[in-house]
């Protein structure tokens, strides 16, 4: 299709907004200059689809996520945006949300909206609980009718205060899809009964993920970290200047034995994963002039601390691939794994033994790995969690859907995984709706998964009208209509893409996919 | 020596068998044989007669004749135990247990499709797929899972047939610094006898009643069994604060609690107030025979019981998280 075919597309599309049209439109016009440079080999390997650049365009112009220091900008004001420092409430609320319409990221809205709680607690003095939650509510709901996309992410906890306890409240009362949420659980400091508000909030509507704070914490330096989009976690005033991801699975079907894919096979794919995030990064740090915004001026992030993430997906399929290539795997091959539930990757102990093998390779090579332009001159290890378009590979490391046992198994397959993933790692349990009756139960499960190692904890309940589209939530009901009439909110086209190309709600209460991607559905 | 149980599953994360998250084991077994039950081959014990063997399409069956396999402590004294004398239509692996040298099957789970053939195909309505633990194995199971539960629930079939494995496995939990936060749960039928639960009471956190239905001949019909040892044991737990919940199975035209929903409601409004009133749907799910006719319970259907029972003063009740 030529250029001008596709832009007729877009602007004649029955169901974009003029704004979704917009975004799209500006895609084609990057995507028709050339693709930053690189080798013959890397080509053949993209096209091949074992290395993916998640579609971010040509010419990256603007980071893929920004977590912008909130704190600092509240403290200081702008002189860019020609803003005073916050003096109360309602100032920090309106200097939050004007500098949200500044924060650029791979889908043009921001992915993180900072740690609210901790931003907004030194604004509190002198307003009564009702106050609170009558100004934080008008908040949320600005922040779902204006920047419509669940990426966006605000983060709060791990400590006790009265603006986490209001934002859970007014979560799980307006039961939207945006922002998506996590809070921070740190055993030390939360006390049991908001964690236990948190996972009550859970049964009700899906969010929040519950993220490890001591072992997030312990990745990052002391100017802290923030969890961002769906389960990436990024350094704080930084973000991430690129994801690049590798396709496990296609790269074990190129090995032809587990000793050639950790000798050969995963090594090589994993050096032109570097050079494309090379590639990229050298283009937006060099060339796109990203840097010479306010945002750097103002020291709200520092050029020094966004680092590029390697993402792996489709761990499932390459150990029970790698698993066939076994001498005696005569009876462990792809076709029967699938008829039996309870062997190959994620039941299988060997298999899941194999599986740790490659997240501990992966580790070791991206930190052995120097990048120009990383967090500490490295990449972070990311497990990615799927985009609309991927069928039959599973995202990340997580077991396929359909044949994922017990959320307690499901858990103890995949915990040790969790140490390797810096740059944040997503398995989402599901969980069947008894457990709204019994809240008790998902606090239990919570506790028990981040006791085991567990980076994040997100869990799904079937039959719930909000379902997680990977990292981010959107309504069943929209999925439902979209194809009819479109939507006000542009996750739900993903998520609608998702869910037809998987069929994933005849199997369970969950649809993948993952970041914005630039097609236009038919 | 340990004692062991035959189980027929286990399910490590559960909601809705007591308060939070529950480690759930399934017994095999059970001295009732009721028309409308959800998974009849838990009910008899199999005895090893090979049938299923040839049927299963993954090779996961076979006989072995060794007494490697650990024999289950039931029946005859444990049989006593319980309320009702009448001996049932079977009489649960006395033969293949009692003596070693006969054969026993063996199930591979790694094998295993769960296509569920074996079940259609044995003649005793029993089932291959069944584990054998010690007390030891079944603590290790939950001490892997402790992180994650509340509490283990003993369920079945009628877990209180293996009573003897129940007591040694709760008290061992009891008394262990790494379990003892773990509270201990029995779901039954209540036709345990008063001896049964004097043994058991020490080391039991709380038990999960079935009163299926309220008139004798209502219950006898149904379940096969009289219901005088239901009420028996729902009074002694009482007495003893360890009652629950009482559970209320509600098929539409069947079950006599709208009948009779005055001296039930009598009944019920006498028990501690902590004591949930579970109300459960019947559906077809799994049930054979006559069973199978009855009309399944819809929400509605629940709404009205639930409804005649509040309005006469039942409070503490608590509705099925879901319908089939
Ligand atoms: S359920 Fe398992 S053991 Fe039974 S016949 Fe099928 S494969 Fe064989
Ligand atoms: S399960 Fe049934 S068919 Fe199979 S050996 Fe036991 S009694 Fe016989």
């Amino acid at each position: 299709m030529t250029l001008q075919d596709n832009i007729e597309k877009i602007v004649t599309h029955p169901h974009l907004s003029p704004k979704q049209k917009s975004n799209y439109l500006a895609l084609e016009a990057e995507n028709s200059l050339p693709y930053v440079a690189v080798s013959e080999r890397l080509n053949n390997a993209m096209k091949q689809g074992i290395i993916c650049d998640m579609f971010e365009g040509h010419a990256p112009f603007k980071p893929r996520y920004v977590l912008p220091d909130y704190a600092k900008y509240l403290q200081q004001g702008s002189e860019y945006l020609e803003l005073s420092p916050a003096e109360d409430f309602d100032d920090a609320l309106n200097a939050l949300t004007i500098l949200y319409f500044h924060v650029p990221s791979v889908t043009n809205i921001p992915v993180y909206l900072g740690q609210l709680d901790t931003l907004l607690m030194p604004f509190t003095q002198g307003l009564d609980a009702e106050a609170i939650y009558r100004k934080l509510k008008r908040f949320w709901i600005l922040l779902d009718r204006t920047l419509p996309d669940a990426f966006m992410h605000v983060n709060i906890g791990p400590t006790d205060n009265i603006i986490c306890r209001t934002i859970l409240r007014i979560d799980a009362e307006l039961q939207q899809i945006a922002p998506n949420l996590t809070f921070m659980y740190d055993p030390a400091v939360t006390p049991d009964d908001l964690l236990f508000q948190a996972t009550s909030n859970i049964c009700q509507c899906g969010k929040p993920h519950i993220a490890n704070y001591p072992l997030h914490a312990d990745a990052f330096d002391a100017r802290g970290f923030g969890i961002v989009s769906c389960y990436n976690a990024l350094p704080l005033a930084g973000g991430a200047n690129t994801l690049v991801r590798v396709n496990l699975k296609e790269v074990a079907l190129n090995a032809n034995s587990i000793d050639d894919f950790f000798a050969q096979t995963l090594p090589y794919y994993s050096q032109l994963a570097f050079e494309l995030i090379e590639a990229r990064s050298a283009f937006l740090h060099q060339q796109s002039h990203f840097f010479d915004s306010f945002l750097v001026k103002e020291q709200l992030i520092d050029e020094s601390r966004f680092a590029p993430m390697f993402g792996i997906y489709g761990m499932a399929e390459a150990v029970n691939i790698l698993q066939a290539l076994l001498p005696n795997a005569a009876e462990i091959t792809t076709t029967n794994v699938a008829s039996k539930p309870n062997t190959g990757y994620g039941h299988n102990p060997d298999a899941n033994e194999l599986g740790l093998r490659v997240s501990a390779a992966l580790d070791n090579i991206v930190k052995s790995t120097l990048v120009t332009y990383g967090y500490n001159g490295r990449a972070l290890l990311h497990s990615q969690s799927g985009i609309s378009l991927d069928k039959n590979v599973t995202p990340g490391v997580r077991i396929p859907y359909g044949s994922e046992p017990d959320p307690i198994s499901h858990i103890q397959a995949l915990a040790k995984h969790h140490q390797y993933y810096t740059a944040g790692i997503s398995d989402i349990l599901t969980i069947d709706e008894t457990v709204k009756a019994n809240p008790q139960a998902m606090f239990q499960l919570c506790k028990g998964a981040l006791s085991s190692g567990f980076r994040e904890f997100s869990a799904n309940v079937a039959n719930n009208d909000l379902v997680r589209v990977t990292g981010y939530m959107v309504k069943r009901s929209d999925i439902e209509t979209f194809k009819q009439c479109g939507s006000r909110t542009n996750t739900t086209g993903l998520a609608a893409e998702a869910a037809i190309n998987t069929g994933i709600f005849q199997r369970q209460a969950r649809v993948i996919a993952h970041e914005q991607a630039p097609f236009i559905h038919e | 020596m340990s004692k062991h149980a035959v189980v027929s599953q286990i399910l490590p994360f559960s909601c809705v068998d007591g308060p939070g998250s529950r480690l759930v084991i399934f017994l095999q077994g059970c001295n009732y044989q009721c028309k409308n039950c959800h998974n009849p081959h838990t009910i008899s014990l199999c005895d090893a007669c090979g049938d299923c063997i040839d049927s299963c399409p993954e090779q996961a069956l076979s006989l072995i004749h060794s007494q490697a396999l650990p024999l289950p402590q039931m029946r005859s004294q444990e049989m006593s135990l319980h309320g009702d004398p009448i001996p049932v239509n079977h009489s649960p692996c006395s033969s293949p247990c009692s003596s070693p040298s006969k054969p026993h099957i063996v199930w591979d789970s790694t094998k295993c499709s769960q296509c569920d053939t074996c079940l259609a195909v044995c003649p005793r309505q029993s089932t291959p797929k069944t584990s054998h633990y010690t007390v030891e194995q079944m603590l290790e199971v939950i001490y892997g899972q402790r992180h994650f539960i509340n509490g283990i629930t003993l369920s079945g079939g009628e877990a209180s047939l293996q009573l003897p494995f129940i007591i040694e496995l709760f008290s061992a939990i009891k008394s262990s610094e790494h379990l003892s936060h773990l509270s201990c749960m029995l779901d039954t039928n209540g036709s345990l006898s008063s001896t049964g639960w004097h043994k058991l009471l020490p080391f039991l956190d709380g038990a999960m009643v079935d009163l299926k239905a309220w008139q004798q001949d209502t219950h006898h019909y149904i379940t096969g069994r009289d219901n005088q040892p239901v009420f028996t044991s729902i009074e002694l737990l009482t007495q003893h604060n360890k009652l629950y919940e009482v559970r209320l199975l509600h098929i539409p035209g069947i079950t006599d609690y709208e009948h009779d929903v005055d001296a039930l409601v009598g009944y019920l409004s006498n028990l501690p107030t902590e004591t949930r009133v579970k109300l459960n749907a019947f559906h077809h799910h799994g049930v054979k025979g006559i069973g199978s006719t009855w009309p399944q319970c819809t929400q509605a259907d629940i709404a009205r019981l639930a409804n005649q029972l509040t309005q006469r003063g039942v409070t503490n009740i608590v509705l099925p998280s879901l319908y089939i």
